[in-house]
């Protein structure tokens, strides 16, 4: 994951913004962009994609980060943010709050491997776990359409609910489809018709 | 000064008033507290600081508790308003070379401003906005819809870098609180066009907002603090303190910047071009009176439906305006408590008085510049 990993560092301070490539590119990571202009960011996190995206949190451009995290789907890049002196309650909060954004204790240069792995790990079980609940969302939506399916051949063909499944099945196999795509044209149909 | 401490977020821009007001002038000594004012470099920090516990209350664009109640943008933490800080106070204005196509269409004039944009748009117009979920913002998209053709391509700009964007080419408009649209014209750069009031006259701008938990947990601290910023509100709406307000906002630890920048937002004389004679904006910001700093549920549910909101989202967003704790809280200092907590938004033309507690209650017109109106109380939908 680290060798893929592609890192944008927005610094307005050239001499800072050397300092934090150094320590990524030390700590093994190979494929980082600083940018100091925000005039060019959104076309920057277009082009580039990055995965991750470090900015101070002190720095105004926040708030444009903000707005082309919106634009360009946030949810598949972290942000994390560094602050400049310490604070430990903070860091412990942001965490806790589980957010993308991931406040670390100033620019350790010696701390930044561990820290960025920890914020990227982090990240990436907040993706799964997002991803897990859309799919458990998504499961239990296609039962309840299924089930209304299942209603309707019940009660227009007077089948039981174990040959209204067999039939939307069977249907669903014939024709080389999923039982769930079956299930909605037949829910739509009958709001059509009803 | 002794009393409670607490830990008050805000932006620098001229509407931070009531809360710098509050501490200065002792209106937060009087009730007991001292505000510790702590100035934030954007939104999104003031929000994340707001939401990890780090400040207990803060000045909020309005949008963004609402925002946050029907779960768009950072991070997962309820926030209420408890009163509105601030009401209007935000220009639009266009960059030279656009400006000079457009010099015949007079000031405030929203509806020929959008038709005249539309016809010399070259491609999509790029404009400057402060942050996503800003009043700016959704007055901006709200004003655009009113012309099908309009393509507008929304730049996120930190207010103090306006001026800059629009010299430098970054933007072909912009729509941002005071004091940056006066440096930009101050500096010769950009010319005004309208006000935000030009296009909803009685907008909700800043709000004083804090964590529903903390509100919870605290009642009798959010009381006093409610209570400091109100009187502040109110001193700050009269007339022969508009000087010392002035003065006491240029200082270098809040706003840091010169009073002849912070004067128009306050006395509502706004200068749309360098060398033009300013132009009295009536109401161009106000803090109290028209009962002002009342949080009209109607209001939070107009600017969930501007974000999107479905019909739930829209219930949550009222319910963090919380209209219960400023009768609660205010009712014995307020002289025009409204009867009701929501209204047809829009609906007001003119200064119309209405029911309230003690019956001589004039609110303001409300008009939006389309004459369209909003009623959100379900007995009406």
């Amino acid at each position: 994951m680290t060798e893929t990993l592609r890192i944008l560092v927005v610094e307005p301070d050239p001499d800072k913004a050397r300092e934090i490539i150094d320590a990524l590119t030390a700590a093994g990571w190979g494929d980082v962009k600083a940018l100091a202009q925000i005039t060019s960011l959104t076309r920057t996190v277009k082009e580039y994609a990055p995965d991750i995206v470090l900015i101070d949190l002190a720095n105004p451009d926040r708030d444009t980060l903000e707005h082309i995290s919106y634009a360009t789907e946030s949810e598949k890049r972290a942000v994390a943010l560094f602050v400049d002196q310490t604070d430990d309650s903070l860091t412990k909060a942001a965490l806790n709050a589980g957010i993308s954004a991931y406040v670390v204790d100033g620019l350790k240069m010696s701390r930044i491997k561990s820290v960025l792995e920890t914020a990227i790990a982090r990240f990436q079980i907040m993706r799964q776990m997002q991803s897990e609940l859309n799919a458990a969302k998504q499961a239990l939506e296609d039962r309840k359409t299924i089930d209304r399916a299942k209603g309707i051949l019940m009660r227009q063909r007077n089948l039981s609910e174990e040959e209204a499944y067999t039939l939307l099945r069977k249907t669903a196999m014939d024709q080389g489809r999923k039982v769930i795509d079956m299930a909605r044209a037949l829910v739509t149909a009958a709001d059509l018709l009803s | 000064m002794s009393g409670t401490l607490l830990n008050c977020g805000y932006v620098a821009l001229v509407d931070c008033a009531p809360l710098v007001i509050a501490e200065e002038l002792g209106f937060a000594a009087e009730e007991g507290l001292a505000l510790n004012l702590i100035r934030q470099p954007s939104w999104s920090a003031l929000r994340d600081m707001l939401a990890l516990g780090h400040l207990d209350a803060a000045q909020m664009l309005s949008p963004m508790p609402v925002a946050m109640s029907i779960g768009l943008g950072g991070l997962p933490a309820e926030v209420d308003t408890l009163m509105v800080m601030s009401v209007n106070g935000t220009v639009f204005g266009l960059s030279q070379p656009l400006a000079a196509k457009l010099e015949d269409v007079a000031f405030g004039d929203a509806e020929t401003l959008l038709r005249r944009l539309t016809n010399v748009a070259d491609g999509p117009l790029r404009v400057g906005v402060p942050f996503h979920h800003s009043m700016h913002r959704l007055l901006l998209s709200y004003w655009v819809s009113g012309a099908e053709s309009m393509q507008i391509e929304e730049v996120t700009v930190p207010p103090p870098r306006m001026a800059d964007a629009v010299a430098d080419g970054l933007v072909d408009a912009f729509w941002v609180g005071e004091p940056w649209g006066s440096v930009a014209v101050g500096r010769g750069v950009a010319t005004l066009k309208m006000t935000g009031r030009d296009v909803w006259q009685f907008s909700p701008e800043k709000v004083l907002a804090a964590r529903h938990d903390w509100i919870d947990a605290n009642p009798d601290t959010v009381r006093r603090l409610m209570r400091a910023v109100f009187q502040a509100a109110a001193w700050l709406d009269t007339p022969r303190n508009k000087p010392l307000a002035v003065e006491i906002l240029g200082r270098s630890e809040h706003l840091g910047l010169p009073t002849d920048l912070i004067d128009p937002a306050l006395t509502g004389h706004i200068t749309p071009a360098q060398g033009a004679h300013p132009v009295a904006v009536d109401r161009f910001l106000q803090f109290h009176r028209n009962a002002a700093n009342f949080p009209w549920r109607s209001k939070a549910a107009w600017i969930a439906q501007q974000l999107g909101a479905d019909q739930a989202g829209i219930t949550r967003a009222k319910a963090c305006f919380r209209t219960d704790l400023y009768r609660q809280n205010l009712t014995d200092v307020s002289t025009d408590m409204p009867g009701a907590s929501e209204k047809e938004e829009g609906a007001l033309r003119f200064e119309t008085a209405v029911a309230s507690a003690r019956g001589h209650l004039i609110l303001a017109p409300d008009a939006f510049f389309d004459g369209k109106t909003f009623d959100f109380a379900p007995e009406n939908r």
